[in-house]
């Protein structure tokens, strides 16, 4: 996905561990919203991908990275933001999987459920591991996220929903 | 007309259309009939609002006359807005509100999924982008419609009583102008009459599921092609817009 010299991995490096505003567990290299570093006209710039279009997320990660660098004394910075290709949760790492599973939310399915036809999303619940869950709302606390309820523990759970 | 002024009307018509239908639907903030639908209807507008955005941004850029994106939204009278009439239509009760993004968003789907081809690269990322939200939003208010339609008898009674008043708008979501023809030649727009047979197999199937039907031989108004829009347009724009005209540049 990225290709980086040195300069530019140890921006890249530095970057990639800044959080998700709504969902800090994850980074936003986790995520896939960070897709890459590159140094042109004497500035480093950086190419991020907002989940969904008014993810309003996408502020709040600009100034950190812009901040991050600072501390590295890194001021010549440009971030930008693209649509294509357009995000999908496939890009969620394993490990970002599991994080999420850890702090409550059930990871998505594969993006191949965002069909008009599919059937509603599956999941299994983050905290008991049951099948048995149900859909509460479609749409969440944020616009990643359905809620769901476990039919055998009776705990409420955000789902990352596929996208 | 040349090619990057009927590019500038055809992304403000794009624009406008989530504009609108966005800032309406955040009028139900806090008035859902319950909290998930609340949740629902607040989700759908905060995405068309984020399509909008995208759309507004490129228009000032192809423009290329300094104004941005919000002076674009905020600043045009109006006779400036390209938006169809059916997304201006006030909210009415549920059903109505949900009829209204129904046909919207069954159109979208159709509309932006053929968008995606477009040559215009900027367009066809937004597209393909904006597909994947209306996608999810278009299960969620078919599968309302067949609540509702088949759901009590006031329920069916309320959606068909909805659907007879805003079928009338539906002609016009297919109306091509000059701009559409021009950028149709470039590679650029979309062919209405395509979405069109997609949109109406699509429609009657799931209002047929529903148990409602539309008026027949109904009369179609149309004007927002010309910048000619219904009463309630004027309303949302004075709310919009109060703001930045009452105190210009104002800043958060």
């Amino acid at each position: 996905m990225v290709t980086l010299n040195q300069q530019t991995e140890q921006v890249y490096n530095w970057i990639s561990d800044i959080p998700d505003p709504e969902i800090p567990v994850i980074t936003i290299k986790d995520l896939g919203m960070l897709r890459n570093v590159k140094f042109e006209n004497g500035n480093y710039v950086v190419t991020i991908t907002p989940t969904y279009t008014a993810c309003p997320a996408m502020k709040m990660i600009e100034d950190q990275i812009i901040e991050v660098l600072g501390t590295h004394n890194i001021h010549n910075v440009k971030v930008d933001l693209t649509y294509t290709p357009a995000w999908t949760s496939d890009w969620l790492s394993t490990e970002a999987k599991v994080k999420l599973k850890k702090y409550g939310i059930a990871p998505p399915s594969h993006s191949s459920c965002t069909k008009l036809f599919s059937a509603e999303e599956r999941t299994v619940c983050p905290r008991c591991n049951s099948n048995h869950t149900s859909l509460i709302s479609r749409f969440g606390s944020t616009a990643c996220k359905a809620l769901y309820k476990c039919d055998d523990c009776k705990e409420v759970f955000d789902l990352f929903k596929c996208h | 007309m040349n090619k990057q002024e009927a590019l500038f009307k055809y992304t403000l018509r794009l624009a406008d259309n989530s504009l609108i239908l966005s800032q309406r639907l955040s009028e139900w903030t806090g008035h859902g009939p319950f909290l998930e639908e609340d949740l629902a209807l607040t989700n759908i507008s905060l995405d068309l609002l984020g399509q909008s955005r995208s759309f507004l941004e490129y228009a000032a850029k192809v423009e290329d006359k300094g104004r941005t994106e919000d002076d674009l939204a905020f600043l045009r009278g109006e006779r400036e807005f390209y938006n169809t009439l059916l997304v201006e239509q006030t909210n009415g009760d549920y059903s109505k509100t949900i009829a209204r993004q129904f046909f919207i968003d069954a159109f979208d789907y159709y509309f932006y999924s053929e968008l995606t081809k477009s040559k215009d690269e900027t367009l066809a990322g937004i597209a393909a982008k904006s597909v994947k939200e209306i996608t999810y939003h278009l299960r969620h208010t078919a599968s309302w419609m067949v609540r509702f339609g088949d759901g009590t008898e006031e329920s069916h009674e309320r959606l068909q009583n909805a659907i007879n008043d805003l079928w009338r708008f539906t002609g016009e979501l297919f109306e091509m102008t000059a701009v559409d023809e021009l950028l149709i030649k470039e590679g650029i727009a979309v062919d209405l009459n395509a979405v069109k047979s997609k949109w109406e197999k699509h429609v009657s199937e799931v209002l047929a599921t529903s148990k409602v039907s539309v008026p027949e031989n109904a009369y179609m108004q149309r004007g927002s092609r010309d910048g000619k829009h219904t009463e309630n347009l004027g309303y949302i724009l004075a709310e919009m817009q109060y703001l930045p005209r009452a105190i210009p540049g104002a800043k958060w």
